[in-house]
This record gives C-alpha cells, sequence and structure tokens, in this order.
C-alpha cells in the first residue's frame, strides 16, 4: 500500500508538468494583459506602464518565464498577484475555507439525497417512486446552476424577502448568531449546487444498484434468508458503490468548476470567483496557481477513488 | 465665445452683477467642464464658492453600519497602485488628499486649510508655483501627526520611477517642497494653467511618510502597509481580503467635527452590475451599489418596489464614434491604417457628414440608455441642466441620402451606393455589451436606408481595451472604419482629453499604438491651438482656445459624440449621499449619513 501510494504520486509529477507547461502556454498566448486598464487611462505614462511590465518580468521570453515559474514553485513560491500584489498562495488560503466549504457540503447534501433515492428507486424499479424520482432527476440536471440560481434569488430572496443572496465572508455576530447568519446566506448555494448534483447522482447510483441486484450472490443472501435491509446495505449498495465512487471522485474538479458561476452569482468569495477575476484581470500568476490548484485535485481525488476501489472490493489489490 | 467676451463675463462676477453660479453654467454651455470654468474664476481673484454641506447629524457615530456593494472590488489599498476606479474608491475610505472636486466643480479643502488662490498667496502670479496651506491637527490613524513631510514624501514616492506608481503622472513633472511643518509648495517647470492635479482628488490621497519611508522604490511591493492602510480618513482600517470586501471602522479623532456617522463601514465586491442594483433597490441588503450601468429599463423595474432609488450623478464621460482617416484595409510596413494611406471613402466630407445624420441618438437615448446615456453630438460633454441649447444634432436618413447623391454616390442594384467602382459598405466595430449592440443596429438600420451598408463586428471587451500589441482587435490599433466605445474624462481640466486629437499623440506601428488619437485626425490648426493651450498662463485666453478645439474637431465629422454617460448608482432610500462626477464616488463618505 505505501509504495503503491508513493509510485502514484511520483507518476503524478511528470502530469502536473505537463499540465502547467500547457496551461502557461496557452495563457502566455492569450491577449490581454493585467496592465491593460492602465492602457485606457490618460493619467498614466506609457513610461509607467513600460516599467511595470518590465518589473513584473511581462516582456521575457515565454520559456524564461515558465523556467521561473516552475523554479519558483518548485521552491514553494506560488508568485504574487499582478493585480493585489500580494502573495498568491495568501490569496488562495483566504478563500479556500469558503469554498471547501459550500462545495463540501453541497456534495455532503448530493449524496444524502441522492443515495436513499437511488437505491430506493433500484429496488423497486418502474415504481411510482422509480418514475417520480427519475422525472425529478431529468430536470434537476438539464437546469444548469445559474439557472436555477438566479431563480432562487428571484423567489426567496426577492418575492419572498427569506434569505440574503449576497454571501460575506465575515459576519459580526457572535454565537450561535454568527452560525445561524452563516447557514442562512450558506443555504441557496449549497442548496442550487447540492441539488444539481444530486439529481445526476441519482440516476447513477439507481443503474449502479440495478446491475448489481439481479447478480447471483445478491439472490444467495436471499435464499439464506437474509433480512432484506442487510442484503440491500451489505450486499448491493457496498458493490454498486464502487463506479459511484469514481464518478463522485471524478466529479470533484469538476464541482469546483461548477462553483464558479454559483460563486459568482452569490457573491460566494472562493476559489471560483478568483479565478474569474483572475482570468478578467489577466492576472497570469493567480491564474496558473488556482488552476494548478485544480489539476492537483483532479490527480489528488483520483488517488482516493483508487484507495476506495480497494476498502470497497478488497478483491481489488493496490500493485 | 472669444477672450474679450469671456474677460467681460469674469469681471462681471467679480463685482458682482453676475452669479458664480450662471457664469459656471455659460462656461460649461461652450464645452468647457465646471472645474475649468470655477478655477478659471480662483485665477482672477474670484473665491472658490463655499460648499454647502446637507450633513445634519450632531455627533459622529450611532449610525451603525454602512454596505456598499462594488461589484468590482478593490484588489490593492494603496491609492499610488490603484490600476483602476475601484481600488481607487477602496483606498478613499482611508486616504485623504489635500482637495477633491465637488459636484458642482468646485475645489473642496480636505487636508488643506483652504484652497489656495491670489488673494490667499496660494497661487504665484506667473503660473510657476502653488503653495498649500495644511490643515492642523491632523492625526494618521495610528496617532502620528499628519505633517508637510507626508505630502513631500508622497510627492518623492509616487514620482520616483522605480516606484512605479500609477498615479506618477501628476508628480513627475513637479517639484515638492516643504516651507514650514504645515505649508508645501509644489512647483512646476512651466508655467501651468491647471494646478489641481498633483496632491488633488483620486490621484492626490496623501500616505504617511513613517511606515512608508522605507519601502520607496523597488522594496514598494513590500510595504506592510499597502495591505493594511493607515490614513487620516473619516474611517480606519479593520479587514482587507483582496477582490471581496474591505472594512473599516469609524476614526474617532476625525479632523471634521461630527463625523462620519455610521460606526463600520463595509465594502463587498463580486457577482456583476444587475445583482448589486437588486441587492439595494429590491432586497435593501445594502445600502448603496456602485457603478450600476445596467439597461435603465431594468432599474426602473427594480425602483418601482420603493426601496431605493437610481442616483445620477453627472460627469465627462462619453460613448462616440470614430470614423477613420486612414486606410484600414492596406497595409503598408507592416502597418494597417498607416498614416500614409488615406481612407479611400472617409476622406470625402460628404460620407462623413451623412454617417452623422444618420445616428439617432435620440432613439438611442429613448431606447437604450434612458437615464444613463443623454443624446449628444458633442465630444467635450457637460452636465445635463448646463448644457448648451446651441449644440444640436438632426437625424434625417433623407437629407442624409441626398447628401450622398449630390456627392456623386449613386445607389446600385443591391441598394448600396457606389462611386468610382468603391461602395459604401464599411465595418463598424465595438466591444461586447448589450447597449452597444443594439446601438450598432439602430445605426446600421439607418444606414442601410440612406444607402450605406455596414457590416457590424464585435470584440470581446478583455480583448478590445487591451493595450495588447500582438491583437489586431484592440481599439487603440482601429483597424475598421468605423468604431464606437466611452472615452473616459479622469481630470477635470480638458488638457488631457483634448490631447486625444494632437497629430503626434496619433497610434501608430512606431509607439505602438500607445498614442491616444486613436483616430487618426490630424490638423495642423487643431496642434497650435493645443499647444497654445498648453501654454498659456491666461485661464481665459486658454478656455477660448479649448472651446475652439472642441468646435474643430466636432465640424470635421471624424468624431461625434452618441450619448454622455453619467455615473449611475443604487441608493436606499434614506441615505444622504455627496458623489461627485469629478472626483471618486467616495471622496466625500464622511459626509454621508442616513435619514432618521
Amino acid at each position: 500500500m505505501g509504495s503503491y501510494l508513493v509510485r502514484r504520486l511520483l507518476i503524478a509529477i511528470p502530469s502536473l508538468i505537463g499540465i502547467s507547461l500547457v496551461l502557461f502556454t496557452v495563457l502566455a498566448l492569450a491577449p490581454g494583459d493585467p496592465f491593460g486598464e492602465l492602457a485606457t487611462n490618460p493619467n498614466v505614462p506609457p513610461e509607467v506602464r513600460e516599467a511595470l511590465r518590465v518589473k513584473f518580468g511581462l516582456d521575457d521570453p515565454i520559456m524564461v518565464r515558465y523556467l521561473r515559474w516552475i523554479v519558483a514553485m518548485a521552491q514553494g513560491d506560488w508568485g504574487f498577484s499582478f493585480a493585489s500584489r500580494i502573495n498568491v498562495d495568501t490569496l488562495i488560503l483566504q478563500r479556500l475555507p469558503t469554498t471547501l466549504f459550500v462545495v463540501g457540503s453541497s456534495q455532503i447534501l448530493a449524496l444524502m439525497i441522492a443515495l436513499p433515492i437511488g437505491v430506493y428507486a433500484a429496488t423497486k424499479p418502474y415504481s411510482i417512486f422509480d418514475q417520480v424520482a427519475n422525472t425529478l432527476a431529468f430536470v434537476g440536471f438539464s437546469l444548469p446552476t445559474f439557472f436555477t440560481g438566479l431563480l432562487f434569488i428571484l423567489v426567496f430572496s426577492v418575492q419572498l424577502d427569506w434569505l440574503p443572496f449576497v454571501y460575506r465572508s465575515d459576519i459580526s455576530a457572535t454565537g450561535w448568531q454568527f452560525y445561524w447568519q452563516h447557514l442562512r446566506q450558506a443555504i441557496m448555494p449549497i442548496a442550487v449546487l447540492g441539488l444539481f448534483q444530486a439529481a445526476s447522482y441519482t440516476r447513477y447510483i439507481r443503474s449502479a444498484v440495478l446491475d448489481v441486484i439481479r447478480l447471483d450472490y445478491v439472490t444467495t443472501a436471499r435464499a439464506k434468508g437474509l433480512d432484506e435491509g442487510i442484503v440491500i446495505v451489505k450486499h448491493v449498495v457496498r458493490n454498486a458503490l464502487i463506479p459511484v465512487v469514481t464518478l463522485v471522485a471524478l466529479q470533484m474538479p469538476a464541482i469546483f468548476g461548477g462553483a464558479i458561476v454559483t460563486e459568482q452569482i452569490f457573491r460566494v468569495p472562493g476559489i471560483g470567483s478568483l479565478l474569474i477575476d483572475a482570468i478578467l484581470a489577466n492576472d497570469t500568476p493567480v491564474i496558473m496557481a488556482v488552476t494548478f490548484v485544480f489539476s492537483c485535485l483532479v490527480v489528488f481525488f483520483n488517488l482516493v477513488a483508487d484507495i476506495l476501489y480497494g476498502w470497497l472490493d478488497p478483491r481489488i489489490s493496490y500493485r | 465665445m472669444r477672450e474679450q467676451e469671456l474677460r467681460g463675463l469674469v469681471a462681471e462676477v467679480k463685482d458682482g452683477t453676475l452669479s458664480r453660479r450662471s457664469f459656471v453654467q455659460r462656461m460649461v454651455a461652450l464645452g468647457l467642464t465646471a472645474p475649468m470654468a470655477t478655477m478659471m474664476l480662483a485665477h482672477h481673484g474670484v473665491a472658490m464658492a463655499q460648499p454647502s454641506s446637507a450633513y445634519t447629524p450632531t455627533k459622529a457615530g450611532g449610525g451603525g453600519p454602512l454596505k456598499l456593494l462594488f461589484w468590482q472590488a478593490p484588489t490593492l489599498l494603496n491609492p499610488h497602485f490603484a490600476v483602476g476606479t475601484k481600488d481607487q474608491e477602496g483606498s478613499r475610505l482611508f486616504y485623504e488628499p489635500l482637495a477633491g472636486w465637488d459636484p458642482e466643480g468646485n475645489m473642496v479643502p480636505i487636508l488643506a486649510a483652504e484652497v489656495p488662490s491670489r488673494e490667499n498667496g496660494g497661487l504665484a502670479a506667473d503660473g510657476m508655483s502653488v503653495t498649500w496651506k495644511l490643515k492642523r491637527g491632523v492625526k494618521w490613524h495610528d496617532g502620528k501627526p499628519f505633517t508637510a513631510d507626508d505630502v513631500v514624501f508622497t510627492w518623492k514616492y509616487a514620482s520616483n520611477p522605480e516606484t512605479a506608481a500609477v498615479t506618477s503622472g501628476s508628480y513627475i513633472d513637479v517639484v515638492t517642497e516643504k516651507i514650514d511643518d504645515h505649508t508645501v509648495v509644489v512647483k512646476f517647470k512651466k508655467a501651468t494653467p491647471f494646478w489641481g492635479d498633483a496632491f488633488v482628488a483620486a490621484l492626490g490621497q496623501i500616505i504617511p511618510k513613517h511606515l512608508f519611508e522605507d519601502y520607496i522604490g523597488a522594496k514598494s511591493r513590500d510595504a506592510p502597509t499597502n495591505l493594511k492602510p493607515v490614513g487620516t480618513g473619516p474611517y480606519r482600517f479593520v479587514e482587507f481580503k483582496p477582490g471581496d470586501i474591505v472594512r473599516g471602522e469609524r476614526n474617532p479623532d476625525y479632523h471634521r467635527p461630527n463625523r462620519p456617522f455610521f460606526d463600520t463601514v463595509e465594502m463587498k465586491g463580486g457577482g456583476d452590475a444587475v445583482s448589486a442594483a437588486r441587492a439595494v433597490l429590491q432586497t435593501g441588503e445594502f445600502d448603496y451599489a456602485w457603478n450600476t450601468q445596467v439597461e435603465d429599463e431594468v432599474l426602473l423595474r427594480m425602483e418601482a418596489g420603493g426601496k431605493g432609488r437610481t442616483m445620477i450623478t453627472e460627469g465627462g464621460d462619453i460613448e462616440f464614434i470614430q470614423l477613420q482617416t486612414c486606410d484600414p484595409w492596406t497595409e503598408i510596413d507592416g502597418e494597417r491604417a498607416s498614416l500614409k494611406a488615406p481612407h479611400p471613402i472617409m476622406t470625402d466630407k460628404a460620407v462623413r457628414q451623412a454617417i452623422g445624420l444618420l445616428v439617432d441618438r435620440t432613439s438611442i437615448q429613448k431606447f437604450i440608455y434612458g437615464r444613463t446615456g443623454v443624446a449628444t453630438p458633442n465630444f467635450l460633454t457637460n452636465p445635463k441642466q448646463f448644457r448648451s441649447a446651441k449644440a444640436t444634432w438632426e437625424f434625417n436618413a433623407e437629407k442624409a441620402a441626398q447628401l450622398l447623391e449630390s456627392a456623386g454616390w449613386k445607389r446600385g442594384a443591391d441598394g448600396v451606393r457606389a462611386k468610382d467602382g468603391k461602395r459604401l459598405k464599411f465595418v463598424f466595430q465595438t466591444s461586447i455589451n448589450a447597449p452597444r449592440q443594439k446601438t450598432q443596429a439602430i445605426i446600421k438600420q439607418a444606414c442601410q436606408r440612406a444607402g450605406i451598408d455596414l457590416e457590424l463586428k464585435s470584440v470581446v471587451g478583455s480583448v478590445f481595451f487591451s493595450s495588447d500589441v500582438a491583437n489586431p482587435d484592440t481599439y487603440t490599433k482601429f483597424y475598421c472604419d468605423m468604431q464606437m466605445f466611452t472615452t473616459t474624462m479622469t481630470q477635470p481640466d480638458a488638457e488631457r482629453f483634448m490631447n486625444q486629437y494632437c497629430s503626434w499623440e496619433a497610434a501608430t506601428k512606431e509607439n505602438k499604438w500607445q498614442g491616444r488619437n486613436i483616430v487618426r485626425w490630424r490638423s495642423e490648426d487643431y496642434d497650435r491651438l493645443f499647444r497654445a493651450g498648453q501654454g498659456e498662463l491666461d485661464p481665459v485666453k486658454r478656455a477660448a482656445l479649448f472651446v475652439q478645439m472642441n468646435d474643430l474637431v466636432i465640424a470635421d465629422g471624424h468624431v461625434m459624440g452618441v450619448v454622455n454617460r453619467p455615473k449611475t448608482a443604487a441608493v436606499i432610500n434614506k441615505l444622504k449621499t455627496n458623489v461627485s462626477g469629478w472626483d471618486n464616488s467616495l471622496w466625500l463618505i464622511g459626509e454621508w449619513f442616513r435619514e432618521a
């Protein structure tokens, strides 16, 4: 297991380097520069723009800039944001907890909805419950999050005036009030993301369970006279979860991506909105760092998925 | 209006037969900005108007929190690094300049004890220097006294090329010296008619010497104070998360009595303009939303709820159209639209006049911009209530058709006019933005009726407005026949605004398209007037020159105003603000209060 982990991590390094090289090249070729806004400002002399470009090394060849970036990165220096002139790691660490809270909660919500519904729907295929669940799931993942987000705002904030739609990272209240306010402002973004994910997970879990439920060993378990609940939980669901784990793990980075839209709508100060702002400002170090974090997440969750397989199904070994 | 008349008017104000206000109105009607008009009076010994404050609270504090929503949030809090208005606004909560510009264009002292004038000895008769007396008893947020050393240091800091301050344009050409602890003199290299630049308004925010002196030049990025500002302003710094939130608390030692009213202030960022307006006008979650550049229709619908209102503040920003002077379709020495090749068709004045007649400004204002864009044919525009009745425009497709007909442009089988094998077919570009695309469509339709075929092109804003030399679609390259965008008037003086038409400013490959004369319009008369204006110390003569410059550009038809774009903001009902079109929105945040 230990050597397996080490091997996997070593393999990850060249892929991450490859990813960073592609990202850097694409960014270097993309139009615009971080000081574009200064160009339209008549009060800023062209010499100052030039001086800034030289100072931040923007006029050096792409290879030189890439090498400088990767050497610094290897030493744990993430560079600094051109727009804020502060270190990128500080910037990301400021945003990370919020993203983890919102995305994490939405995933838990999604699984809490999708697991029971998916499993129950699969045990009673083509029943009324199954059909209703299927229909809702289709509606759910056909609606994009920016649409449901706006709908939620219009209904719950504007019409009913129940929930705030501006997410604030700092809440001045203390004690229970603090948690209550945090929860209140997080309800809508978490619900929007969670329901969207729940819809697709439900479909997936249902079909995974359906695949397993007709296998011989399940019939055997039933024939032994085991309680139906135990058969489902211990024999069916455990095996059905393997493909589900793959899906959830591989979805994680995509969810961070999906959260970009949701973060924008609800002004959640997370990594997604940081990325959007950085892209709009052509703030290359920040874009590089955030996208690099995303690629690390992909690699990391793949590894997590592989480890979970072994736990779920001991026949899969770490070799 | 010529010099003689202007002089007469100034004299009338001086002896009291003409009110200041009507003088300013007349000047503005001529195409001058209000601040220029008031500076003109100041030069002639007429004191600046005492701005009346509507501030009624009788003690500081007790107002609870003030919540501001900026959909573009500040990313840094050092005013001398401010990449855009958002950063200047964020810094303005904590830092202050010596003076600012009020909505009428009067200079208002903030850290200065008084506005310099001839009488008080502030302005030198030769225009070579201005002496500022500083307010006494002002303290930095950390308790240290504010003195002339801080002002001199701010000049040193901003003018140091190693610092690469974005405000350096205002400081490199001046020298600032300390006279005593509360007096500084700003010396100019040549006679300077517009002295209200260094240390004034957005670019003039003073930073504390004792916290920045170790971080001047190349080390400027490392200053801890870049992230934790210590200023003299009405609010003290509490917390800053770039791109997300800025928070401040009331400064108990603020140098203006009974101010500020609010106990805390927060500036939240993110999202877009529509939802920002909604958070104020529909849900009342926030007190103020900055720059709600949304279609007026949407704003009106939101206002119907009765929770808040849209606040419109006049300024000099203008949405305008340029008709290319050079040939964008022929490459000469690796450069399109080269100065060596005149545009094959746009050089015909009849065509330019026809296009001018085909811009339906009334409909554009009525159906697209509403209150957020006021139709105008001018380039140098002014507050609405002062707008000249003389300046008119016409929308007349038939007249345009006749004009073209008599100039020899005959309709072809497809309805497009042609002459000598050249067809009236143009590419018209602008950035992607709903009102702009609608405006393009309106103009295209009108042109079609008169026999001109417009091909509409829209470029994503981040490319169009970038300074990327490698991209052919930037507005500074202007590689097509017509384009439309907004140019902002960041300064209440017209010199920098009007240098956009000097021939030496023409955007070319040679200057990496950094020249500000994007339309590449060249006129010896204009250059001469501009040079004369630059060196002209007498503000009355200078004003007359600017008026002539404006008329020259507009009359030639390569440039035409479409709508003047005031600042818009959403404000909840009881909040009383003090926003100026000639300064940052938060320039006097200490004066804001909520009515009981």
